[in-house]
């Protein structure tokens, strides 16, 4: 265990009753940087991701943050070291943006205690950084999907943890929010070197923002290191169980993958007129 | 101007963020709430003015005024008062913790546990003439042991690694009906006098409240109050969700139990000393939360403030609109709650 490991696991094996979804798995997230857990569904990448934030407890083995076993910290510690967005959450209705965020103090809360210099100052970091300052005294429910979510991504980032888990934070999301969502993310670790553990279903957009990703199948670890290093055509067969072209990302560099399949194809004709 | 005020006392020991807006409707209620006190305690048989009502407060007025505020009015409307509180505040917990708006005292069985105990007391302790062989004292005992007995039942029922909401929620409608049905019951198998003596529990009634039901009510209802202003916050972090609860270190299973030990004993006291005014515990945090948000720490007051105005106005008119006959509260909290109810849902169906 070195210091450059945010996370780590040690023979971890999860379960839903009889069913194994993850087996005595090792793994090592960096410090630092974006790490993108991908894989097809149900292979138990968002199990991975649950196990980790504590929020389901392994059948046997131990997740380690910052080399100590998580099970034997405090839950309040770890919410202080680590903050987790689940998937699709809902907040009451009428709650405003300015309640929602502050409750990412909850850990650094007591019952008198409930909003110090240092709280305020955070909760209006969260709020700047995710650009909702002017929007902090609307209910969440009347906001749109993009704005939602970064409130909610706010309410992480004023819990003001080094490591940040999401799972799947661009789901029902459309293309202008998913890359709203994924870049103010990728500023977050740039700017302040959070440590960003997220799913993402989208291959393309995990090469792009993901330092390091993890590709999960069969109960294990299939690849994990660089995108341009382990992201192929044998990984996306195996892996997603589909035929694909991995060409590379005209803007970005990063491997982009191009599915084999039916659609329209409408190079011969372009061709043709071009031609005539 | 600014929404909030900041408010910080020895060293950032003690702080919090204050809702203007809220505070001033609390406040607003505050008024309200003495208003309608007032108000009730100089109207009945006796009319006494406002001003007379405050002098006897303090000691003053004639004697005749003196004996019927003091031996008939205030115990009565201290307990509407109380039991208003209890229940409003009671509904508010749950649904929170059940993160569920139709959550309520009846929804969990919890008051219909009370039901069953009541009717099973009157059954049980009756004699061949219908006259109770042991003393009326022991009917809110065992109201009370009803409620609780059946939200122990429903909790550990629920539990299957921890008790989740919906779980919570089905299990209570669950246990809900069955002791419905065991009401109807026993009241059918029992004489027609005992059956309307239960209905009128059942309604919820203040009737008959005296200074030593205060005595035990006030206590009891102000310790639990402060305990669940002490709680809210983990109420609202409970209504995020139990993944965001966990996530920012919130005990989830030992909380939800505290709350639901909580709102129980509010339950369970209330319904002891004024049977089952419903409406209530469903509404007052409804209404609550147009005026206030949906922030707790603001929410259970100004709830309990408009549980206890509801249920002083429905004895209010429960004991003087057709005097000399005597309404039950709980006919009336219904009756005048949800038309204001449905006024908020259509003033603010845009907000």
């Amino acid at each position: 265990m070195t210091a450059n490991q945010a996370i780590s696991t040690k023979q971890l094996t999860l379960s839903y009753g009889d069913t194994t979804i993850i087996n005595e798995l090792d793994l090592e997230i960096p410090k630092g940087e974006i790490t993108v857990f991908i894989g097809g569904n149900g292979c138990g990448k968002s199990t991975l991701l649950r196990s980790i934030a504590r929020l389901l407890k392994p059948k046997s083995g131990a997740v380690l943050l910052d080399g100590e076993a998580i099970a034997r910290l405090s839950t309040k510690d770890v919410a202080r070291k680590m903050a987790i967005l689940p998937q699709s959450p809902s907040a009451p209705e009428g709650l405003t943006v300015l309640q929602l965020v502050k409750q990412g103090r909850y850990p650094y809360q007591t019952w008198l205690k409930q909003w110090t210099a240092e709280d305020e100052e955070k909760v209006n970091n969260a709020l700047e950084a995710t650009g909702l300052m002017k929007l902090k005294d609307r209910a969440v429910d009347s906001l749109s999907g993009g704005q939602r979510q970064r409130a909610w991504i706010a309410m992480t980032l004023a819990q003001d943890t080094d490591t940040i888990l999401l799972d799947e934070p661009t789901t029902y999301l459309d293309m202008t929010h998913q890359i709203e969502i994924l870049d103010l993310l990728f500023e977050l670790n740039e700017k302040e070197q959070r440590t960003i553990v997220m799913v993402l279903h989208d291959l393309n957009l995990a090469c792009r923002y993901a330092h390091n990703v993890v590709a999960i199948k069969d109960q294990k670890i299939y690849a994990q290191g660089k995108p341009e290093v382990v992201i192929n055509c044998s990984l996306v067969k195996n892996v997603f169980e589909m035929e694909c072209e991995v060409t590379i990302d005209p803007l970005f560099g990063t491997p982009l993958c191009i599915p084999y399949g039916k659609g329209r194809c409408i190079l011969k004709q372009e061709r043709l007129s071009r031609n005539g | 101007m600014r929404k909030y005020q900041s408010f910080r006392v020895f060293k950032e020991k003690i702080s919090f963020l204050i809702d203007r807006k809220a505070l001033a409707v609390v406040v607003l209620l505050l008024f309200v709430m003495a208003g309608v006190f007032i108000f009730s305690t100089g109207t009945g048989e006796m009319k006494i003015s406002p001003i007379n009502v405050v002098k006897v407060f303090f000691g003053g007025g004639t004697d005749m005024e003196q004996l019927v505020v003091q031996s008939f009015r205030l115990p009565r409307i201290i307990v509407s008062l109380m039991v208003g509180i209890g229940l409003a505040v009671a509904g508010g917990i749950l649904q929170g913790i059940i993160r569920n708006p139709l959550a309520s005292p009846d929804i969990l069985g919890i008051t219909g546990g009370a039901s069953v105990a009541v009717v099973g007391f009157l059954a049980i302790f009756s004699d061949e003439s219908n006259a109770l062989t042991v003393s009326i004292q022991w009917l809110p005992v065992a109201a009370f042991a009803g409620a609780t007995i059946i939200a122990f039942l429903v909790y550990f029922l629920s539990w299957k690694n921890g008790v989740s909401p919906i779980r919570l929620v089905l299990i209570g409608i669950g246990i809900y009906s069955l002791m419905k049905a065991l009401t109807t019951l026993m009241m059918l198998l029992g004489p027609i006098y005992q059956a309307s003596q239960a209905n009128i529990w059942i309604t919820g009634t203040v009737y008959g409240s005296n200074w030593s039901n205060v005595a035990i009510l006030v206590p009891w209802i102000l310790v639990l109050c402060i305990a669940a202003f002490i709680l809210a916050r983990n109420i609202n972090i409970q209504e995020l969700g139990d993944d965001i609860a966990t996530g920012v270190g919130s005990n989830v299973q030992r909380y939800r139990f505290l709350l639901l030990m909580v709102s129980t004993a509010l339950i369970g006291g209330s319904v002891a000393f004024a049977g089952g005014i419903g409406f209530v515990g469903l509404m007052a945090p409804h209404m609550a939360r147009r005026l206030v948000g949906s922030s707790f720490g603001a929410l259970l007051p100004a709830s309990a403030l408009i549980g206890g105005i509801l249920v002083m106005i429905a004895d209010l008119i429960g004991r003087t609109l057709f005097s000399p006959l005597e309404i039950p509260a709980g006919v009336f909290t219904a009756s005048i709650g949800a038309p204001y109810f449905i006024y908020l849902l259509f003033k603010t169906r845009n907000g």
